[in-house]
């Protein structure tokens, strides 16, 4: 996860760096929209971190990889997709998580299901997604992401 | 309804709404700690992890956020990522999507910004995609875990999925070219 920061970190400041040589001015236009867009989206972002953290403390992943892992057939990669759009779970997590599931008995179209839910639907995530795109788009999106994490859970499995 | 939305997000008092949202979620952060005292210390240290995480990349995100916006021209981000764009512009979504950027929440400004930019819906719901589940570190992690195979199978599905999503919502929500906020 430290990979991601510091690679994040390292190109915007080069790139700060360069618009700061090339132009003083844009520059602090720059820093001036950031600081706006950081008020702008600040409330939400705590708002979505306090979700998480209430959801990991009654719902630990030790607890999932339990329940999922004696799932089976379309109904487990249903429910995995739907348990996947509730939790949040860093990606960085759920492939050891995943793969902990799949040793415990769970098939790899449930691990696939799990995988793609849990990163494209953002249940914790919606005020944030809400306000940036309003509501037809944020229903729109997440609902199709279910349909897709369904469809790639079920074209794996039927590969695999 | 792009645009009211960019005016509205502006409006002083909305941002005070959304100040005391955070202030009713302490709240409840505060009652369900106290209710379960059993839970306490996970909760405060799963949140105080994600807390630091988010400090770690928020300056770096609102920073790229500023440089886009002042340093990229519509005229640009509309040529590569506009409706014309076809799949090169799909393209071009899915690799700024991969690149590493942190979590799909701090996605939604940047993707905001571009379609702000005159980036198609088609590229934002692919670039959002690709956030999400296309990242470039995660796959390293993904082909320990779960190997080369499964990891193809997934990416290929995945990038098919995301562009289909896209077709779709751009279909269903149609942001005229008029109706574009200006920067």
């Amino acid at each position: 996860m430290a990979i991601d920061f510091l690679v994040l970190n390292v190109l915007v400041l080069l790139a700060l760096a360069i618009s700061f040589f090339k132009s003083r001015e844009k520059t602090s236009k720059v820093i001036k929209i950031a600081f706006k867009s950081l008020i702008n989206t600040a409330p939400y972002i705590i708002i979505t971190i306090i979700i998480i953290g209430i959801m990991q403390g009654f719902i630990p992943n030790r607890l999932i990889a339990e329940y999922l892992g004696e799932k089976s057939g379309i109904s487990g990669v249903l429910l995995a997709s739907l348990i996947g759009a509730i939790l949040y779970i860093p990606a960085f997590v759920s492939f050891p998580l995943v793969a902990s599931l799949i040793e415990k008995g769970a098939s790899v179209m449930i691990g696939a299901a799990f995988i793609t839910s849990l990163t494209m639907i953002g249940f914790t995530s919606l005020p944030l997604e809400i306000k940036e795109f309003g509501i037809k788009f944020t229903v729109l999106r997440n609902i199709s992401s279910f349909a897709a994490a369904i469809l790639i859970a079920v074209a794996i499995g039927v590969l695999l | 309804m792009k645009e009211n939305k960019i005016i509205k997000g502006n409006n002083k008092s909305k941002i005070m709404k959304s100040y005391a949202g955070v202030l009713l979620f302490i709240t409840l952060f505060i009652g369900v700690v106290t209710l379960f005292p059993e839970r306490k210390e996970i909760i405060v240290n799963e949140s105080v992890k994600y807390f630091i995480e988010m400090l770690l990349i928020i300056p770096a995100v609102m920073l790229s956020i500023g440089l886009f916006s002042v340093w990229v021209s519509k005229e640009q981000t509309s040529k590569y990522l506009g409706k014309e764009s076809g799949l090169k512009g799909a393209a071009i979504s899915i690799i700024i999507g991969s690149l590493p950027t942190g979590p799909l929440y701090m996605a939604f400004p940047i993707a905001s910004s571009l379609l702000k930019k005159g980036a198609s819906m088609l590229n934002i719901v692919v670039f959002l995609g690709a956030c999400a589940c296309l990242k470039i570190p995660q796959g390293i992690v993904e082909l320990k875990f779960m190997g080369l195979e499964f990891m193809i199978l997934r990416w290929s599905f995945s990038i098919i999925l995301i562009i289909l999503m896209g077709y779709i919502i751009e279909r269903v929500i149609d942001v005229k070219k008029e109706t574009l906020p200006q920067i």
